[in-house]
């Protein structure tokens, strides 16, 4: 399919591009660097709108725990930065990517269970509306009631309401050091059993994972891949003298076995974080059959100087940066990868439920409230079921093909499903923004 | 301040719709006796009152849900409320609106330690949950200061904070899910027990907005273990531009603490003078910053936020050593409202946010303000968030002093969003802000998050009159206005 990729380089020229598809009755998939393209479903549309060149810091202060950036800024530049000043986006987001990706796809790492989410870090934004209109919401402070709080709605809406212009996200400061407890052979109920006493404990748990038989072992941290067996992991972090104190207190109380040290431990929860025991979140297009990120434009040449438009040639996402990488085939049966939403302690009892007809590989983060289970294609009813009503089961990895005829994201009870269909219709009635991306007609 | 112009038709149709209203809640639960309306006349902001037109008091969700389908039907107004503690008059009722009240809705439904939540009725008040939760050393984290008498539900409404908000957040961080209902009845459950609810994160714009969505029927909270310990330091500068440097030092070195609470000179006399609590009287401003934790961590930062301060030109440290000392440290701070109430007949209470950067320019102005006015203010201040909380001083019996107080007031929250911050940091706008929002916010911008209620509340029966300055017809708001071909389309880059 020819994509005709429309660039802004001015706020202005955005609500140009989206007035002019509204007024030609065209929709647009909204892209910030193009690595997230395989999450959510596919968007079919003839034209992008690439926001890579709405760029760079708008102001950075770090007493103010507040800093604002254009939409496109690369989470490579933005991280660095923080990183100077000992601070950080607490929620632990990936590290690839823009900023406006970041907050638009809702991301967040295992420090979510302490630290919150995207949505909890996102202070204020600016953007252009699906009516081709410039709107701002939110503030630039950390502390802000007024008016309704439309940074949160806008993370996690994977822009199918607002191409964003600028960001405000509240950044805290970095932990000076971190150590991780592993724990050894536990099964499913005993490892989130632990895990639960963890958080329970007042030791300021940020990390609560548990990686069953044969999943640690495709670790790069050599305690996880010599366990031989089933690890749980209990992470502190915070000023040195306190987490020495707390992981001698939580060592004793859980009879761990092993402490990771700072640097293994950061490489573990990286890990975690990517998903990398299971071939990882492949943020580009699924297990490769997708598009992938768009390429940088090519320099227009003297000759074509009349006719801007340009084939957009679609190109392999990039290899993950997986433990073993053994998810790499491109054949109909590669295990599609879902995120599952659940009560922490009911974790292990719907994983169960899911193995009775599936064969899965699951591990668990969020002391058990974040399941990643790679299933065979075609068990979207199985594990849907097998969640209910107390949470909700995502499709994260799997070809274009397939998320475009799966519900990706699990459809919402009928009258939420129309609230929805509303709140998208208050921002974007024509459907110009991501179409599709969220759900099937919205 | 204007409120929307009562519809007499509405009125005129008094008995009827008490009549709709008692066919769903039976007996005392629909109140139309003009001296028991008069409980719900005004809530914590009480320079405004009015009688509602009628009030009922549901106690199943049921009854809520058939009351808002009826009030659609009929077209009638509904004004939602909890304990009545606003301070920025979200619960002012509507002399043609029915007032909703959720006081029935008391029930601790279940304590989920394994999932580390709580799912309570609306009317549970938010020291409540803490207390129900404190034998398993749980509590939940928001704490406003309001929070022996406001309920759970109101405090989703206004997105409440607290002085432990900058470490533990608001409650919008604190909540998992909620049972809400729309205008038209219908019953939606956002989130539930699992941290990430899928979809649009709606309970985070339900979060805060203040009445205006929909009624919360049940909401699911995050319980946190305790903190192990907590010690506080009470610090004195000789000006509010050191004390502001301290604040941003203690951040920037890497310490979010507990509470961070700053005061200026006439706050600390006040306070002083009425409990005793040992303050310094020759500082200009005072702050107490409260650290908690594992004893090793808290023990560890004392020492540093302590020579922290005194790089920073101190002039008084104090650090507790055991709990009667910390609590006699905040008793000060937590007694400051009503101890500028003995000082003067009435005071108004502001809630504006700051860059924390602009603190001493915003106090230079705010003492020039005061001048010209004629009335005094003391400051109190989340110091760690820049979160303001002006104390105006006047007396209401005095011809025009209220009116002066209210302009004084409107240049403060002015001035704060002219240095980059924001009209509310907790409070919200209520009826008390709604005219600034113009300050604040584009016509663009507010008409966007008018557009958002229209997908709640088509008809505009939700709580109107507040956030709000100006109503719109959702039909109005929707229309599209595209111009083919006017467009400067050739100017954007394409590939």
């Amino acid at each position: 399919m020819t994509i005709t990729t429309l660039k802004p380089d001015t706020d202005a020229q955005l609500a140009d591009a989206v007035r002019w598809a509204l007024s030609a009755g065209e929709s647009l998939e909204v892209l910030g660097s193009g690595s997230r393209r395989g999450l959510g479903r596919p968007v079919r549309t003839t034209h992008a709108l690439d926001l890579s060149a709405l760029s760079g810091i708008v102001a950075y202060e770090p007493e103010e725990l507040v800093l604002t950036a254009r939409a496109g800024t690369p989470m490579a530049l933005i991280l660095p930065l923080l990183a100077e000043r000992a601070q950080h986006l607490a929620f632990e987001p990936p590290e690839g990517g823009t900023l406006g990706g970041v907050i638009a796809c809702g991301l967040a790492g295992p420090r979510r269970i302490s630290a919150g989410s995207a949505r909890d870090h996102a202070l204020g934004m600016a953007g252009v509306s699906g009516r081709g209109e410039a709107y701002k919401g939110g503030g630039k402070v950390v502390k802000n009631v007024t008016g309704y709080d439309l940074p949160k709605l806008m993370a996690g809406s994977f822009g199918t309401l607002t191409a964003f212009t600028e960001l405000t996200v509240k950044v805290l400061p970095a932990p000076e050091d971190t150590a991780t407890l592993l724990l050894f052979g536990l099964d499913d109920v005993a490892a989130v059993g632990v895990l639960d006493r963890a958080l329970r404990s007042p030791y300021d748990v940020s990390g609560a994972a548990h990686l069953p038989d044969g999943l640690a072992a495709r670790s790069t941290v050599s305690a996880l891949a010599r366990a031989g067996g089933a690890v749980t992991l209990v992470r502190l972090e915070g000023f040195g003298p306190s987490v020495a104190a707390r992981v001698a207190a939580l060592r004793e109380e859980l009879r761990a076995d092993v402490v990771l040290d700072a640097p293994e431990s950061r490489a573990v929860w990286r890990e975690i974080r990517d998903v990398g025991c299971l071939g990882g979140v492949g943020d580009g297009g699924g297990s490769g059959a997708g598009p992938g990120p768009l390429p940088n434009p090519p320099p227009p040449s003297a000759g074509e100087g009349a006719d801007l438009y340009a084939r957009l040639t679609p190109s392999p996402a990039p290899a993950g940066e997986g433990w073993g990488g053994g998810q790499g085939g491109q054949g109909g049966d590669t295990p599609h990868l879902w995120k599952l939403s659940v009560p922490p302690a009911s974790g292990p009892s719907v994983v169960a439920a899911i193995r009775r007809t599936l064969a899965v590989e699951a591990f668990y983060d969020w002391g058990g409230g974040l399941v990643w289970l790679t299933a065979p294609p075609d068990s979207v009813a199985a594990i849907r079921r097998a969640v209910g009503a107390q949470g909700h089961a995502t499709l994260i990895r799997a070809p274009d093909e397939v998320r475009a005829v799966t519900a990706v994201f699990q459809p919402p009870p009928d009258p939420l499903m129309a609230l929805t269909r509303r709140v998208k219709d208050s921002f974007d009635p024509k459907g110009v923004l991501n179409p599709g991306r969220l759900y099937a007609g919205v | 301040m204007k409120m929307p112009v009562p519809d007499s038709g509405v009125i005129a149709r008094r008995r009827a719709i008490v009549e709709a209203l008692r066919a769903i809640v039976p007996g005392e639960g629909v109140i139309v006796d003009e001296a028991e309306l008069r409980a719900y006349e005004c809530d914590g902001l009480t320079a405004y009152r009015q009688l509602p037109l009628v009030a009922v008091l549901p106690s199943t969700v049921d009854q809520v849900s058939r009351i808002l389908k009826t009030c659609q039907e009929m077209g009638v107004k509904v004004v939602p409320r909890g304990a009545g503690t606003s301070l920025s008059g979200g619960a002012l009722p509507l002399a043609d609106g029915v007032l909703l009240g959720m006081g029935k809705f008391k029930r601790i439904l279940d304590i989920d330690y394994a999932n580390r939540c709580a799912v309570v009725q609306p009317g549970v008040t938010n020291l409540g949950i803490s207390n129900a939760v404190a034998g398993e050393g749980f509590y939940y984290a928001p704490d406003p200061s309001s929070q022996i008498a406001c309920t759970i539900g109101g405090n989703v409404a206004e997105n409440s904070g607290g002085v432990h908000c900058l470490k533990y957040g608001l409650t919008t961080n604190n909540l998992l899910g909620v049972e809400l209902v729309l205008m038209d009845g219908t019953i939606v459950r956002l989130g539930g027990k699992h941290l990430e609810a899928g979809g649009y994160d709606l309970l985070g714009i339900v979060t805060g907005s203040e009445g205006l969505l929909g009624i919360v029927t049940e909401v699911t909270v995050r319980i946190l273990r305790k903190p192990a310990t907590a010690r506080a330091v009470l610090i004195g500068f000789p000006s509010s531009e050191q004390g502001g440097d301290c604040v941003a030092a203690i951040i920037a070195a890497g310490i979010i603490p507990g509470g961070m609470e700053m005061m200026d000179r006439p706050a600390i006399h006040a306070a002083e003078a009425f409990v005793h609590a040992g303050y310094p009287l020759d500082v200009e401003a005072l702050l107490i910053v409260e650290l908690d934790g594992p004893a090793a961590e808290v023990d560890h930062l004392i020492g540093r936020v302590a020579a922290i301060a005194a790089d920073k030109g101190a002039v008084c440290t104090r650090v507790s050593n055991s709990e009667e000392e910390r609590l006699a440290f905040w008793a000060g701070r937590k007694a400051a409202f009503p101890a500028v109430g003995r000082i003067s007949p009435d005071y108004y209470c502001m809630d504006g946010t700051i860059p924390r950067k602009a603190l001493p320019q915003v106090l230079t102005r705010m003492t020039e303000l005061s001048a010209r006015y004629g009335l005094r203010v003391a400051n109190v201040f989340h110091a760690g968030d820049g979160n303001l909380h002006p104390l105006i001083l006047y007396d209401a019996n005095q011809p025009g002093e209220l009116e002066r107080a209210e302009s004084f007031g409107n240049d403060i929250l002015r001035l704060c969003v002219e240095v980059g911050g924001v009209l509310t940091g907790e409070h919200g706008v209520g009826v008390e802000k709604r005219d600034l929002m113009t300050d604040q916010f584009d016509a663009a911008d507010l008409e966007q998050q008018q557009r958002l209620k229209c997908a709640f509340d088509p008809d505009g029966l939700l709580n109107p009159g507040k956030v709000f300055p100006t109503l719109h017809r959702c039909a109005e708001l929707g229309r599209l206005h595209v111009h083919q071909g006017e467009l400067r389309f050739p100017d954007i880059p394409r590939f």
